[in-house]
């Protein structure tokens, strides 16, 4: 079973979801889109959106640090066990609770205003409850550690060594299965919302518009260029290529 | 110097009756899907009024459009990259439904269905975003013919601002009223703000016409370009979750043809041709730093296509014969730079649009001519012009930054042209001074009426087809025939990832299949694919969608039970 949970399951996770966002973004672009609710609602959306974004993107960086920065590194910089502990444990629980306040806002919103719940598909619900289930469970963990320490078993020693060695292909599967069960739940939630994630509109969150702090005000194209599709490989045209075209 | 084309309108404000026929068709052949129902990418909004959105052109609040910074550089009024970045997740200054307004159909149903009683049934109106009941309480032209205008003229941005500047009042009793209307379509400008509002990068300018879209499969629903754009001409489809505008009906334009605004405009009153322009001078001349010079400085922008400079930089840049050609026959460029009677619409927001307006006399004639005067005599009107300060100043608010003395430069060509032509159709001979004191020469000016009063289609219409050889790579048939089932399907309905997700039906593939389906069907078309929301905007004429018509007789089946039996034995 451990071997299932820990040794295949995270690079069936990883296969389908990358190849469900290839092929996602290959077949539905006109379906990639945040499909905001803005436009019915703001005051509401306008604090919740935030928080949890933001909140989220504090979540995010925190995981970053914890599953990725071995122990030995941070007492390297002199960083005690019990100053990261503490660190952890209150960024991330500021971070967690207000991704959490964040999402109950919005799914209160998504709930009461009328227009909004009426935009709301079966896949939102879904990608809903795996969402919200894997932050509650994360803040589980979290809070699990501050009200019942039990520091002989830290995820630093369990998950993040398990974490590190699937990108070497060789799962430390003792390790996680050593982890505590509100870790394996986090972890498993987590691995069934990036199954999910291609396929919900979450997908936004991969075409983040970084490159628009790079690209120039106005954009121009070609109806030539922005127009054409690469003909499917096997098939070319009949003919020569007109030489007017060629010619420019 | 860089020379790009670009298509560009002008319209006539003095021939506009306000019928709105622009507006409905435009919407049949754009809009009428839901989504985007509330969506005009044409409207025309009676002037004193707050326009649609309501108060659009209060930039204070919408912040729409550039503005200069410090350093005299431009810089979007709604923040730089950075703070829109920061505003993604919910944007703090988004214009909601209500500022547009909750599109609505009728319970007609309850008229027929409903049980004997003593009280008449009524239809009552139902939310086309929620399904139930609803008050309506504005729709896009609410304030038309000034409708409401005692309750609610003041809301009008511009005559807020003239009458803080006047210390005066604009009156609207009705014997001071002036009142013009304004058709107001994107205005495809040649630095557009929704462009560089656009995180994604998905709104482009076409290299070819200067036509400015969305890319469907590019937009994400950022929805900065709503905020970015002063004119509030980008729309958001609430149901795909993208971004939509005025496409200046680039399948028509593409072969040669008028949008269909200007088609099936009733007065006539609309303009289609090529500008030739210096890309590389736009930059500077949005730059300028007193607002009333825009107007001149986005004129430079234009340049002469008769100028053998210009000819030759053009044909250096790839532009064809034909359309140097067209653009030297050109309506727009007339009236805008020979005779420079057209104004952009408020140029002040520094996005050098390319829809251009006469601007009315009319107000001026009618108050004459109900006095008693003879509003053809062009001493009358220029006197005239001079008194009526309220509305060439609020002429001037919408065209040119404030220029007062620029509308009544305008309005005065117009008159003299009136006087002009007046004295030529009662058999006199030509007055030349009438030209001269409004600086033009009398062939000019008999040139300009002849544009003005009697051109043609063609001679209104200047259209350089896309170029043959290029056909191939026509936008919507470039993306044609590869996707998964081919040209055969036909509507892109519901998919696993929200409304119409999946590859759109390029627009040539969708009316074809439309219009097969129409002819061919047994059953009623749209009840599908618009989702039972059948109403008289959207209702294509085939068949009796449940509820439109009423039941010949009670225990009879439905109507379209019938029609469907009907059409299914005829066809």
């Amino acid at each position: 079973m451990d071997i299932f949970l820990w040794g295949v399951l995270p690079y069936v996770m990883v296969v389908i979801l990358v190849g469900g966002s290839m092929w996602r973004y290959k077949f539905d672009q006109f379906g990639w889109t945040t499909r905001s609710s803005q436009l019915y609602e703001s005051k509401l959306l306008r604090i919740g959106s935030p928080v949890f974004h933001f909140g989220l993107l504090a979540v995010i960086a925190g995981h970053v640090f914890g599953l990725i920065i071995p122990q030995e590194w941070t007492e390297a910089v002199g960083m005690t066990e019990s100053i990261y502990h503490f660190n952890a444990l209150f960024v991330g629980t500021i971070a967690g609770v207000g991704t959490l306040a964040g999402i109950s806002l919005l799914i209160y919103r998504r709930r009461k205003t009328g227009p909004v719940f009426m935009a709301t598909t079966k896949n939102d619900k879904l990608m809903y409850v795996v969402l919200v289930a894997a932050i509650v469970f994360g803040l589980w963990t979290t809070l699990a550690s501050v009200f019942w320490p039990d520091h002989d078993v830290t995820y630093r020693d369990t998950v993040s060594p398990w974490f590190r060695s699937l990108f070497i292909f060789q799962p430390d599967i003792a390790a996680m299965a050593a982890a505590p069960t509100s870790f394996h739940i986090h972890t498993l939630v987590g691995m069934v919302l990036f199954m999910v994630w291609p396929f919900t509109r979450l997908v936004h969150a991969f075409t983040a518009p970084l490159h628009y702090l790079f690209r120039p005000y106005i954009v121009y194209r070609s109806r030539d260029k922005g127009a054409s599709v690469a003909p499917r490989s096997g098939w070319s045209e009949v003919g020569t290529r007109d030489r007017d075209t060629t010619k420019r | 110097m860089r020379v790009m084309a670009q298509m560009g309108m002008v319209m006539n404000l003095d021939k506009c009756i306000g019928c709105h026929t622009c507006s409905v068709t435009c919407k049949q052949a754009w809009t009428n899907r839901a989504g985007v129902e509330y969506v005009w990418f044409n409207n025309v909004e009676t002037r004193p009024g707050q326009g649609y959105p309501r108060r659009y052109e209060d930039q204070e609040k919408w912040k729409g459009g550039w503005e200069l910074n410090k350093r005299g550089r431009l810089k979007l009024k709604a923040g730089g990259r950075v703070k829109k970045l920061f505003g993604l997740f919910a944007n703090p200054i988004q214009p909601e439904l209500k500022d547009y307004y909750e599109p609505w159909t009728y319970d007609y149903k309850t008229l027929v269905d409903a049980p004997l009683g003593d009280d008449f049934p009524v239809a009552r109106p139902k939310s086309l975003i929620t399904g139930k009941d609803t008050k309506i309480t504005w729709s896009a032209n609410w304030d038309d013919d000034l409708g409401g205008t005692s309750e609610m003229g003041h809301l009008d941005p511009i005559v807020e601002k003239v009458r803080r500047e006047s210390e005066d009042k604009i009156k609207f009793e009705f014997e001071q009223t002036f009142m013009f209307y304004l058709p107001r379509i994107c205005e495809h400008c040649l630095n557009p703000s929704c462009m560089a509002s656009c995180p994604s990068g998905a709104i482009y300018k076409r290299v070819e016409d200067g036509i400015v879209l969305v890319d469907q499969d590019q937009c994400r629903g950022w929805r900065q370009c709503m905020t970015g754009c002063p004119y509030k001409k980008i729309y958001y489809n609430h149901k795909t979750g993208k971004a939509e505008k005025c496409t200046f009906c680039y399948p028509r334009i593409e072969v040669g043809l008028p949008t269909v605004c200007s088609e099936t405009c009733v007065g006539r009153l609309r303009y289609l041709g090529l500008f030739l322009y210096d890309a590389d001078a736009v930059t500077a001349a949005a730059s300028v730093t007193d607002p009333q010079d825009l107007y001149q400085s986005q004129m430079d922008v234009l340049l002469d296509p008769n100028d053998p400079a210009v000819i030759k930089a053009a044909r250096e840049q790839g532009i064809q014969e034909d359309w140097i050609e067209a653009a030297q026959k050109s309506p727009v460029y007339a009236l805008t730079k020979v005779y420079k009677v057209a104004l952009p619409l408020h140029p002040e927001y520094r996005t050098m649009p390319m829809v251009w307006y006469i601007p009315p006399l009319s107000p001026v004639v009618d108050l004459l001519r109900d006095q008693g005067h003879d509003a053809e005599d062009k001493d009358v009107l220029f006197g005239a012009i001079d008194a009526l300060r309220i509305p060439v100043e609020y002429l001037a608010e919408l065209f040119t930054a404030g220029d007062a003395d620029l509308v009544t430069g305008v309005l005065q060509k117009l008159a003299a042209m009136r006087a002009y032509m007046r004295g030529i159709s009662l058999g006199n001979d030509p007055d030349e001074s009438i030209p001269a004191s409004v600086g033009m020469d009398g062939a000019t000016m008999y040139e300009m009426y002849r544009l003005m009063a009697i051109a043609k289609y063609d001679e209104r219409y200047v259209i350089p087809k896309a170029h043959a050889e290029q056909a191939h790579d026509l936008e919507e048939m470039g993306c044609s025939l590869d996707f998964d089932g081919g040209p055969g399907m036909a509507s892109m309905g519901t998919s696993p990832f929200g409304e119409a997700s999946g590859r759109p039906t390029p627009v040539a593939l969708e009316t074809f299949n439309a219009l097969r389906d129409r002819q061919t069907s047994d059953s009623v078309a749209g009840a599908d694919t618009l989702a039972g929301r059948v109403n008289l905007l959207n209702w294509d004429g085939n068949g009796a969608p449940a509820g439109m018509f009423p039941q010949k007789h009670p225990t009879e089946p439905p109507v379209d039970a019938r029609e469907d039996a009907l059409e299914g034995g005829s066809s």
